[in-house]
C-alpha cells in the first residue's frame, strides 16, 4: 500500500501541477481497489443492517398486528415485558442453559475424540468419517430421527435396546425412558451435543495436527509424563482452538431453532429465545414484543461475540504476520 | 500420576529399538504403539456410537412400517423400498419433488450469487487490499453474529408488503446474505495463499489483470472456490427458520416440507426415516467429500 502510494506521488512532485493530479490519481486508485468490494458490502448492509434498524424501531412500539389501531410508541415497555414476563424470562434462561451446556459438553467430548483420532490406528479415516456423520445430517432430519426413531417411548431405539438387554437376562420388565416428556430440555441438549461434537472434534483435530512435534518429542526424551505433556504443551497450544470452537459453537447454538421446534415445539420449558420470538410474532402477532426480544438476543450475542472476535482476531493476526 | 509410571515401560524397550531410532519420531511412535491399539478401539467404539443414530435411520428406512415400530428393535428384518416409494408419493399422492426442487434452486442460485459477490470482495481484501481491510473483514463477520431472529420480522413485513412472501427469489436473496460473510472470509484465506512473488513476477512481465487472474490466481483459488460453494450449498439446504417464515405452499423447501410431512402423516417411522435420508443425502455426500474444508468454512477460515 505505502509503496504504491510513494511510487505514484513521486512523479507528481516533478510535474507542473504538483499535488492535485497526484492526489486525484491516488483517489482513483483507491476507488479502483474498493470497487470489487462494494457490491458485497452494500448488499450486506441493505439485507442485514437495515432490517435490524427496523427491528430496533419496532421494539419501542406497541404493535400487535391483530389490533392495528392501537399501534403507538411504547418506550421501553416491551423490554420490561421481555425481562419480566415469566415465559420470556424462562426463554432467556433456557437459551443460556442450552448454549452453555451444549458447548461445554461437545467441547469436552470433542477434545477426547480429537485426542484419540490424533493417534494412528487401523481405519482411522473411516472412523473419522463415521464421527462426522452426525454433523452432516440435515438438522431438521436429525431432530426428527431423535424424536421418533431414538427417543420415542414405545418403539424408539433407546428403549428398544433396554428391552433387548433386559430380555437377555430373562427380564420382561425393562426400565423404559420417556425423555421427551420427562426431561425434554435434556433431550434437546443430548441431540445437539451429538450434532455439535463432530464440529468441535474437527477444529481441535486441526489444532492438534498443527502442534509443533519437536517440543513434544523433546519433552518425551526428558521423561515427561503424557499427562504433563498434555497439560503443559498440548492444552496451551489448543487453547485458541478451544476458544474458537466454543465461541463459534455458542454463536450457532444460541440461534438454534430446528431442534427446539422439532423435538418439543418449545413445550415444557424448552422454548429458547429464537423459538419464543418466532412464536411471539408468528402466532401471537406481538411485533413490538418480538422485536424487543430480538434486540435482547443481539445484545447477548454481542457480549459473546466480543470474546469471539478477540479469539478470531488473534488467529487472524498470526496469519497476517506470516 | 508420578513420572515413574511411563518411564518404566520405556526402560523395557529393547536396546535395539533405541539403536534404530536415531530419528526421534520413530522412537516416540514406538512408545505409544500399545496405547494406539487401545486408542483405536476406543475411537472405533465411540465412532460407532456417534454414527449409530445415522446408521439406524438408514436401516429403518429400508424396513416395513411394522418391522420399524417394534420394541425390541428388529435388526434382521427384511429390507424393502416401500418407505421410499411411499415418500415419493406413489401411494399417498403428496409429492416431495416440488420441495426438493425448491431447495435445490434456492441453494444453487444463492451459492452462485454468493460467489459472484464474494470473489471480487475477497480479491479486494487480500491480493490488492484496501485500506483498513481488517475492519471490513470484521464488519462481515459481525453480520454473521447477528441472530437471524433479530431481523426476521422486518424481512417478513417487507416481503408481505411487496408481495414477496412464498417467493423463492426472496429466499434466494436471504440465503445469499446469510452465506456471504462466511464466503468472504473463506475466500480471503484462500486468495491469501497466492504467493506474492508470483504476482510481482507477473506484474513485471507486464501481464494484465485478466491474465493474472486466469493464469496465477485461478489455479490456486479454484479448490477454495469449490469448497466455499459446497459450504454455502449445505447451509442453504439445511436452513429452516427463514424458509418456514418466508415461504409456504409454493416456495416451501425440503426442511419445511419435512416438518409438515411428519405432522400430516402421523407416525410412520420407516417413512420418516426415508424422508430424512433423502433430504440429508446431498449434504452427506457434499460433506464427506469436503471434510477438512467444512471446518475451515465453519470456523470462518480461521483454522487451516
Amino acid at each position: 500500500m505505502t509503496t504504491a502510494t510513494a511510487r505514484i506521488s513521486r512523479p507528481g512532485r516533478n510535474a507542473a501541477t504538483p499535488t492535485r493530479n497526484a492526489r486525484s490519481r491516488e483517489r482513483a486508485l483507491a476507488w479502483a481497489r474498493r470497487a470489487p468490494l462494494l457490491p458485497a458490502l452494500i448488499f450486506l448492509i441493505i439485507v442485514t443492517q437495515l432490517p435490524f434498524v427496523v427491528t430496533l424501531i419496532i421494539s419501542f412500539m406497541n404493535w400487535n398486528s391483530l389490533s392495528p389501531d392501537k399501534t403507538a410508541f411504547a418506550g421501553v415497555e416491551n423490554y420490561v415485558t421481555v425481562l419480566t414476563d415469566p415465559d420470556l424470562r424462562q426463554a432467556i434462561f433456557t437459551t443460556i442453559l442450552l448454549t452453555v451446556s451444549v458447548v461445554l459438553a461437545s467441547l469436552v467430548i470433542g477434545l477426547g475424540l480429537a485426542l484419540l483420532l490424533d493417534k494412528k490406528f487401523i481405519g482411522r479415516g473411516l472412523a473419522r468419517t463415521l464421527l462426522i456423520a452426525p454433523f452432516l445430517v440435515v438438522p431438521v432430519a436429525a431432530a426428527l430421527i431423535w424424536k421418533h426413531a431414538l427417543l420415542n417411548p414405545t418403539y424408539g431405539l433407546i428403549n428398544g435396546i433396554l428391552t433387548w438387554v433386559w430380555s437377555l437376562f430373562g427380564s420382561t420388565t425393562p426400565p423404559q425412558l420417556d425423555l421427551l416428556s420427562q426431561a425434554p430440555l435434556m433431550a434437546v441438549i443430548i441431540s445437539l451435543v451429538w450434532q455439535w461434537t463432530p464440529f468441535m472434534m474437527l477444529i481441535l483435530l486441526a489444532g492438534l495436527q498443527s502442534r509443533p512435534m519437536d517440543t513434544v518429542e523433546a519433552a518425551q526424551m526428558d521423561g515427561a509424563t503424557p499427562w504433563a505433556i498434555f497439560r503443559h504443551l498440548t492444552l496451551p497450544h489448543l487453547r485458541q482452538y478451544l476458544e474458537l470452537g466454543g465461541l463459534l459453537g455458542a454463536i450457532y447454538i444460541v440461534q438454534n431453532f430446528d431442534a427446539v421446534f422439532t423435538l418439543t415445539a418449545g413445550g415444557l420449558g424448552t422454548a429458547n429465545l429464537p423459538y419464543a420470538i418466532y412464536q411471539t410474532f408468528y402466532f401471537a402477532n406481538e411485533y413490538g414484543l418480538a422485536s424487543a426480544a430480538g434486540v435482547v438476543v443481539v445484545i447477548g450475542t454481542i457480549i459473546v461475540a466480543t470474546f469471539a472476535l478477540r479469539t478470531v482476531f488473534s488467529l487472524f493476526k498470526k496469519e497476517a504476520a506470516r | 500420576m508420578s513420572t515413574l509410571t511411563p518411564a518404566a515401560p520405556r526402560k523395557a524397550t529393547p536396546p535395539a529399538a533405541r539403536a534404530t531410532g536415531p530419528v526421534r519420531r520413530g522412537k516416540s511412535r514406538m512408545d505409544p504403539t500399545r496405547n494406539n491399539t487401545a486408542a483405536g478401539i476406543a475411537a472405533w467404539l465411540l465412532a460407532l456410537l456417534f454414527a449409530a443414530p445415522v446408521l439406524w435411520m438408514i436401516l429403518t428406512s429400508f424396513h416395513s412400517e411394522t418391522d420399524a415400530a417394534t420394541n425390541p428393535p428388529s435388526i434382521a428384518a427384511n429390507l424393502t423400498l416401500d418407505a421410499y416409494r411411499e415418500f415419493f408419493g406413489e401411494t399417498s399422492g403428496v409429492s416431495p419433488w416440488p420441495a426438493l426442487i425448491n431447495s435445490a434452486t434456492a441453494s444453487i442460485l444463492s451459492t452462485v450469487l454468493v460467489l459472484v459477490l464474494a470473489i471480487p470482495a475477497a480479491y479486494a481484501l487480500s491480493i490488492r487490499p484496501v485500506k483498513k481491510w481488517t475492519d471490513v473483514m470484521f464488519f462481515f463477520l459481525s453480520t454473521k453474529m447477528m441472530p437471524v431472529v433479530a431481523a426476521i420480522l422486518p424481512l417478513y413485513l417487507f416481503a408481505r408488503t411487496v408481495g414477496a412472501l412464498d417467493n423463492i427469489w426472496f429466499l434466494i436473496l436471504m440465503y445469499t446474505s446469510m452465506n456471504l460473510p462466511i464466503a468472504v472470509w473463506m475466500m480471503r484465506s484462500f486468495l491469501a495463499e497466492v504467493p506474492v512473488e508470483m504476482l510481482e513476477a507477473a506484474q513485471i512481465d507486464g501481464a494484465n489483470l485478466l491474465l493474472t487472474l486466469r493464469k496465477i490466481i485461478a489455479p490456486v483459488a479454484m479448490p477454495g472456490i469449490a469448497a466455499t460453494a459446497l459450504i454455502c450449498f449445505i447451509f442453504s439446504w439445511n436452513e429452516l427458520l427463514l424458509a418456514r417464515v418466508l415461504t409456504g405452499v409454493v416456495a416451501g423447501t425440503a426442511p419445511v416440507f419435512l416438518t409438515g410431512f411428519v405432522s400430516g402423516q402421523g407416525l410412520f417411522l420407516a417413512k420418516v426415516c426415508a424422508a430424512a435420508v433423502v433430504i440429508s443425502l446431498p449434504v452427506l455426500f457434499a460433506g464427506f467429500a469436503a471434510q477438512d474444508k467444512l471446518v475451515q468454512g465453519l470456523s470462518l477460515g480461521a483454522v487451516k
